[in-house]
């Protein structure tokens, strides 16, 4: 562990990569400090933190008890009062419990203020699936949180976002969450050395392509991907979309690649009623109409509570024979 | 339905009844003696700054029914004394934390009574920008926090400034006002050991009106000694006749000088009493009105007002040059916000993030 992650030098996990930042983060400004649930002595529920409370001692490394409330608005209040905070809440399945201090105060201060009160705060979590964790520990709900004015809401899928997300993120005057895919921790692999500053404003395209658009995110990015191979060996070329920010949505790219291949699959881990799908499918037909060739396809997890049974699990989630399934529908 | 009686307000104790970490205390400790900022001008002040928010809050009705202002109106007519007592022991440099019910904390902090009534008129020159209304005063110049409409939804907040304060080696204390019905919330009861956990400077001013909208403080809390209740978490609490503008004023003092002092967290139960309903909308069919009456003659204003007669600190004509200048003011005031700008429609999408507008609409 606490492999440098930062230089190219070999292998490194998105974990790393996530540390790093916050390492980073934590030598380069003294007013960011992190704070949640055993983030210090415990080194983090998912292994992030590790090391970091004994680098940069109990004040900047601050375990909380377990009260999601007030200590999501504790660095709420904090980055009122000057501060840089960087709240990690567990999961997102427990963000809940802090979503009025997300919602009626992060979002909002700066709105009912009149402009006088910016929150600089951000907030990491994981979502999402896979894992066989069951209901409470499974559920994708960043989309709830992209339909809210006045929050950013970025899912970094890749170990470069993962590194570099979070210096912009804390240099944005406004509230941004994080959400981390469980399933990425792990992920490992050579990481860039950094090209210049990442922005938090555009999609980027993974993989090009010219027959259909495949429009992603975060957990459900690698899946994505794995389709894409899955199909060329068919003959068919999908473009990978990477959306990174969940809101503000870079329409600019989806519909230019729209524009290109004519066809578009969503894939998103969260359900598809009501949901982040639902927003992409719904600005494709409203810019894109003209362009399409086929309906706009979904793949989304089924309208259930995460089971736990592994098979159950399997067969709730998106999975790249679904993305596969569904790009055949659009193409055929 | 019981009748809660103003006699079981009592005088804040020379020492704290149930706080835990109890602290000698220098001065200021006897609650028969005169406080130390007890000068007759003092009081004046105090009594002008509490008639100030009566006479506002009144003309704020009669706009009301004018339609002159709108939305939820939350008056705290009857529980001025614990504004203004409180505002008299804090520094430019401390934080105030709020709830819907901020008029009073709002003008006793300072804030001026036109950005006050612009902001109910919802115009540009509002202390909000006309964003907030009624319910979300803000001013950060005066490390006024707002205007939470949130029961208990500031709590949180007030301990990250207190927190922020601390870690910068900055001897601020931070007040955040809620009410006995928050008391009933998880954000109090996290907050309150986060606070005491972290030993925070955050003091904790619990306005106990005994009414959660129309449920009786005994209907809402199954213990109803709330200061015992948040001595359990291990900060110095207290209770305090919250009708007694001076008596506020003295328990306040001593707890921002323990809080001030590093002690951590205080807790102060303001007992008091609205004398007008929840809200503009409120029928007021829960508590009987004998019950008001009865409140009423602890009036805080005619408290002072009958104190600082008997000591011969008012002359006759005193009231009555208190009165015009308050009046004037909030004529002003009035004036001010009818004249004032609306907001050009073109301009919703402001202040929903920092940069000039969102990338997607
Ligand atoms: C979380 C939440 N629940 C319910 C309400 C509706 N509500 C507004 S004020 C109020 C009563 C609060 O009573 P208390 O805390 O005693 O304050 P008071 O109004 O007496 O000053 C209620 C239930 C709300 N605004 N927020
Ligand atoms: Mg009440």
């Amino acid at each position: 562990m606490g492999a440098g992650g930062g230089k190219g030098t070999g292998a490194t996990t998105y974990r790393e990569a996530m540390r790093e930042a916050l390492r980073e983060a934590l030598r380069s400004d003294d007013r960011v400090f992190l704070m949640g649930e055993d983030v210090g002595r415990y080194g983090g529920c998912f292994g992030v933190s590790l090391g970091l409370l004994e680098e940069f001692g109990p004040e900047r490394v601050r375990d909380t008890p377990l009260s999601e409330s007030a200590f999501v608005g504790a660095g709420i209040g904090a980055a009122l009062a000057g501060m840089r905070p960087i709240v990690e809440i567990m999961t997102v399945n427990f963000s809940l419990l802090a979503l009025d201090q997300i919602l009626n105060n992060a979002a909002t201060l700066l709105h009912m203020s009149g402009g006088q009160l910016p929150v600089p705060l951000v907030i990491r979590t994981t979502t999402g699936a896979g894992r066989q964790l069951a209901a409470q520990h499974s559920h994708s709900l960043e989309g709830w949180y992209a339909h809210i004015p006045g929050l950013r809401v970025l899912a970094p899928a890749t170990l470069e976002d993962a590194r570099h997300m979070l210096a912009p993120a804390l240099a944005d005057p406004d509230p941004v969450l994080i959400f981390e895919h469980g399933s990425l921790y792990n992920a490992s692999g050579e990481l860039p050395p950094p090209t210049g500053p990442v922005d938090l404003d555009h999609a980027a395209v993974r993989r090009p392509g010219t027959d259909i658009s495949l429009i992603t995110y975060g957990g459900s990015l690698p899946k994505a991907l794995a389709a894409a191979d899955e199909l060329a060996s068919g003959g068919i070329s999908a473009e990978v979309i990477d959306l990174r920010t969940l809101r503000p949505l870079d329409q600019a790219v989806i519909a230019s690649s729209v524009a290109r291949t004519h066809r578009a699959v969503v894939v998103d881990e969260a359900w598809r009623t009501g949901s982040l799908a639902a927003e992409l499918s719904a600005r494709i037909a409203e810019e894109s109409f003209y362009d399409l060739d086929a309906p706009v396809e979904r793949v989304c997890s089924a309208e259930v509570p995460i089971p736990y049974a592994r098979r159950l699990e399997e067969a709730a989630l998106p999975q790249t024979a679904d993305v596969v399934a569904a790009v055949h529908r659009a193409v055929d | 339905m019981s009748v809660a009686r103003p006699t079981r307000t009592r005088k804040d104790p020379a020492l704290p009844k149930s706080g835990r970490r109890t602290r000698a205390t220098k001065g200021d400790t006897d609650a028969g003696t005169p406080a130390r900022h007890g000068a007759a001008g003092h009081r004046t002040d105090l009594l002008e700054s509490m008639l100030r928010i009566r006479r506002f809050e009144e003309r704020c009705v009669e706009l009301y029914s004018a339609a002159r202002i709108r939305g939820f109106v939350h008056l705290c007519i009857g529980e001025e004394a614990v504004a203004v007592g409180v505002n008299a022991t804090l520094t430019p440099e401390d934080a105030v934390v709020s709830t819907y019910r901020e008029h009073g904390h709002a003008l006793a902090r300072g804030i001026p009574a036109e950005a006050v009534m612009a902001e109910m008129y919802g115009r540009t020159t509002g202390c909000s920008g006309g964003r907030g209304g009624s319910m979300h005063l803000f001013d950060a110049s005066r490390r006024f926090y707002g205007g939470n409409a949130i029961v208990a939804g500031g709590l949180p907040l007030a301990a990250g400034l207190a927190l922020a304060d601390r870690m910068r080696g900055q001897e601020h204390v931070t007040c955040c006002f809620f009410g006995d019905g928050a008391f009933a919330e998880g954000e109090f009861h996290e907050t309150a050991n986060l606070a005491a956990l972290w030993n925070l400077p955050l003091l904790f001013l619990c306005e106990n009106n005994l009414y959660a909208m129309g449920t009786a403080l005994e209907r809402h809390e199954a213990q109803t000694d709330l200061a015992m209740r948040a001595a359990s978490y291990g900060m110095v609490a207290w209770a305090v006749d919250g009708m007694d503008v001076e008596a506020v004023e003295r328990a306040s003092r001593r707890a921002v000088e323990g809080v001030r002092a590093g002690a951590g967290p205080h807790f102060l139960e303001l007992r008091t009493y609205r004398f007008r309903a929840h809200s503009m909308y409120d029928p007021d069919r829960y508590r009987h009105k004998a019950e008001v009456e009865r409140w009423k003659e602890r009036d805080p204003i005619a408290l002072l007002t009958d104190r600082m007669r008997e000591n011969g600190e008012l002359d006759d004509g005193e009231p009555a040059r208190i009165e015009q200048r308050v009046a004037d003011g909030i004529d002003h005031a009035v004036e001010a916000a009818e004249r004032a700008p609306e907001e050009p429609v073109g301009h919703l999408l402001h202040h929903v993030t920092s940069s000039p507008a969102e990338a997607v609409s």
